[in-house]
């Protein structure tokens, strides 16, 4: 049991680990072949996987509406637009799910374009009315940090837009310094450590340090 | 005499022009690319002195030495330079006086159709160039031909300075490890993100609220995917012995697989199995919003005590943690996602920066091994520093050759 648990897992992460390191600094066709045959077999797994994922979904809200848990209308919901995705998906305009997807005006295309790419679109934009209350928040100036923020912030933004140089020429030229210079370095320093952790992650991966994604223990 | 030198010059100077115009260049080479796959070929040739914006060079191949010539894509005369490749051919300042243009395949008819053929290795290819002038003007083609047989290469010689820096990690992360296992007192600077999670967690536990973890956006394959597995172990582990509820809203079904292992693991870990509810690790939706729309409605309908954001995020970062702070839970966030932290910082409680997110993991557990490589990091990123430093130097003293040395090509 400890074999399929723990000394299989951590083989395996082991071997495919170093084939991985090895495979970016082997340039060689061999090389290539191998990471294309690995790129495949991943392929071949989320598809598979992709399964089980459709199944929890559906299988979570069945046991919603068969409990009738709060709300459990939404549910009801998924299940519908399930339901439509599917039969347009699979009927295919006639041509039924074994030849290519029909191209054009098709049933699944009037329902992807008029009802699921605007729920998308109204889910963006609410993002506009979050950022104003967040950006509302953070520049309250308690502090000489906030302060400073709220300063850099107002340059920024009142820097990019085209009436900023009308009211002082140099407020464009202030904010991409602003960007060029503080941010970059800043942005640059977060790299080099979600670099260097990146790195160290792997290896305590790799030599079976870090156990946690299989529950933890020793 | 003199008048007529005069006469004849001016009549002729044009037709000397265009005489310079149709040459061929100088020095065309072909090379086999080193460091890559053995598809790879490299044409040279010297920058002619007629060269202008209308001047275009089209190189043209053939597979075998009598065989028919394909032509290739055409390349305007002011670009495509040594210079441009200096993995190939370094910083010479004699670079920018000739041309050079790499190449895999070329297209040819095939039954009419155009077909891509790519260069394989090996096989010995034929090549020459042509030179035109303007769009309508005709082709001079080189009459000789050159030939090169590329081939594949065992090591990416251009990754290098890399590849050291890497085993010099690698040797400085092991050792650390292997300290620590001897001392296991290390010195690790506190981080208020991870020592808060007890305490919310706490929280949901008193309020007999449940606990909401999400992932960010990336495949399973990506580090910053496992990290955030890694601390979803941890953090199911105190969950369970916290007798408390978890909820993992998974956008991919393959990382919805893998955090109900962890999951699971850890309530068996924890000694609590029966408390482990695989329902409530469940796949929500692979479309960005979709996502983010179920997650928001969870939390306005659930109200969950705490809310984890760990992982890389995209737009979805500002919905969530909005959502999560009306909602009134205690958010902890982690995120390598530059773009991403100001929102997280101004909508959450702790925030865990950049390279914290993979540090997250050992520092919950405390295990000194763990602990060790976090130190070993921190050397990692000391010697980071050093070479910035003498890069810094070198640049602002001129000493290119030295800063090169620190250079990606």
């Amino acid at each position: 049991m400890n074999f399929w648990k723990k000394t299989l897992p951590l083989t395996i992460a082991f071997c495919s680990g170093w084939l991985g390191i090895m495979l970016d600094y082997i340039p060689h066709q061999a090389s290539d072949a191998t990471m294309n045959a690995t790129t495949k077999g991943l392929t071949v797994v989320v598809a598979i996987v992709a399964f089980l994922g459709i199944y929890s979904l559906l299988q979570m809200h069945y046991v919603k509406i068969k409990r009738q848990n709060s709300s459990w209308g939404y549910s009801v919901m998924i299940w519908i637009g399930f339901l439509f995705m599917f039969i347009f998906g699979v009927y295919n305009s006639g041509q039924w799910f074994w030849n290519a997807q029909v191209e054009g005006a098709t049933a699944i295309d009037w329902l992807y374009r008029f009802i699921f790419t605007p729920c998308q679109a109204t889910m963006f934009s609410i993002l506009a009315f979050f950022i104003a209350s967040a950006a509302y928040r953070t520049f309250r100036a308690k502090s000489i940090e906030a302060g400073i923020l709220l300063v850099c912030a107002v340059i920024v933004m009142f820097g990019m837009v085209p009436i900023s140089g009308v009211v002082w020429e140099g407020f464009p030229d202030a904010a991409q310094w602003l960007l060029d210079y503080p941010n970059m370095a800043v942005k640059r320093a977060i790299y080099f450590g979600v670099a260097l952790g990146g790195i160290s992650t792997s290896l305590r991966i790799i030599f079976g340090i870090e156990r946690s994604y299989m529950g933890g223990g020793e | 005499m003199r008048k007529l030198t005069v006469v004849l010059f001016l009549a002729f100077w044009p037709f000397y022009l265009l005489g310079q115009e149709v040459s061929v260049p100088d020095g065309f080479q072909a090379i086999d690319k080193p460091n890559d796959n053995g598809q790879g070929v490299i044409l040279i040739w010297k920058k002619m002195s007629f060269e202008t914006d209308d001047v275009t060079y089209t190189p043209m191949v053939a597979e075998s030495a009598n065989g028919e010539f394909y032509r290739m894509d055409e390349v305007p005369a002011i670009l495509n330079f040594k210079s441009d490749l200096p993995a190939v051919f370094g910083y010479d300042k004699e670079n920018a006086d000739w041309h050079a243009i790499e190449v895999q395949g070329f297209s040819k008819m095939v039954d009419g159709k155009n077909q891509n053929v790519f260069f394989e290795p090996n096989h010995t290819y034929f090549f020459k160039i042509a030179v035109r002038l303007g769009k309508n003007g005709g082709d001079i083609v080189s009459t000789g031909e050159v030939s090169t047989t590329p081939v594949g290469n065992l090591f990416a010689r251009q990754k290098t300075n890399n590849f050291l820096i890497f085993i010099f990690l690698l040797i400085t992360i092991l050792t650390f490890i292997h300290i620590a296992k001897r001392n296991s007192n290390l010195f690790i600077r506190k981080i208020a993100g991870l020592d808060a999670i007890d305490d919310a967690l706490g929280r949901a536990t008193e309020m007999g609220r449940s606990v909401l973890f999400v992932h960010g956006l990336k495949s399973v394959y990506e580090v910053s995917t496992i990290a955030a597995i890694n601390i979803l172990g941890r953090i199911a582990k105190r969950v369970a012995e916290f007798d408390s509820q978890l909820k993992v809203a998974n956008w991919d079904p393959v990382i919805q697989q893998v955090s109900q292992e962890t999951v699971k693991e850890s309530y068996i870990e924890a000694g609590r199995p029966d408390a482990y509810k695989e329902e409530n690790v469940y796949f929500a939706s692979s479309e960005q919003f979709s996502y983010a729309a179920a997650i928001e409605g969870l939390m306005m309908r659930e109200k969950p005590a705490a809310n984890f954001y760990f992982g890389y995020f995209y737009a979805e970062s500002l919905l969530l943690s909005e959502t999560g702070n009306a909602a009134g839970s205690i958010q902890i966030a982690g995120t390598d996602a530059f773009t991403q932290i100001p929102f997280f910082i101004t909508t959450c409680d702790y925030t865990l920066i950049g390279e914290e997110l993979y540090a997250a993991s050992a520092y919950l557990s405390r295990e000194p091994k763990l602990l060790g490589s976090l130190k070993g990091q921190d050397m990692g990123k000391l010697v980071l520093i050093i070479i910035l430093i003498l890069g810094t130097l070198f640049t602002t003293f001129g000493w290119q050759g030295l800063a090169r040395m620190f250079t990606s090509l």
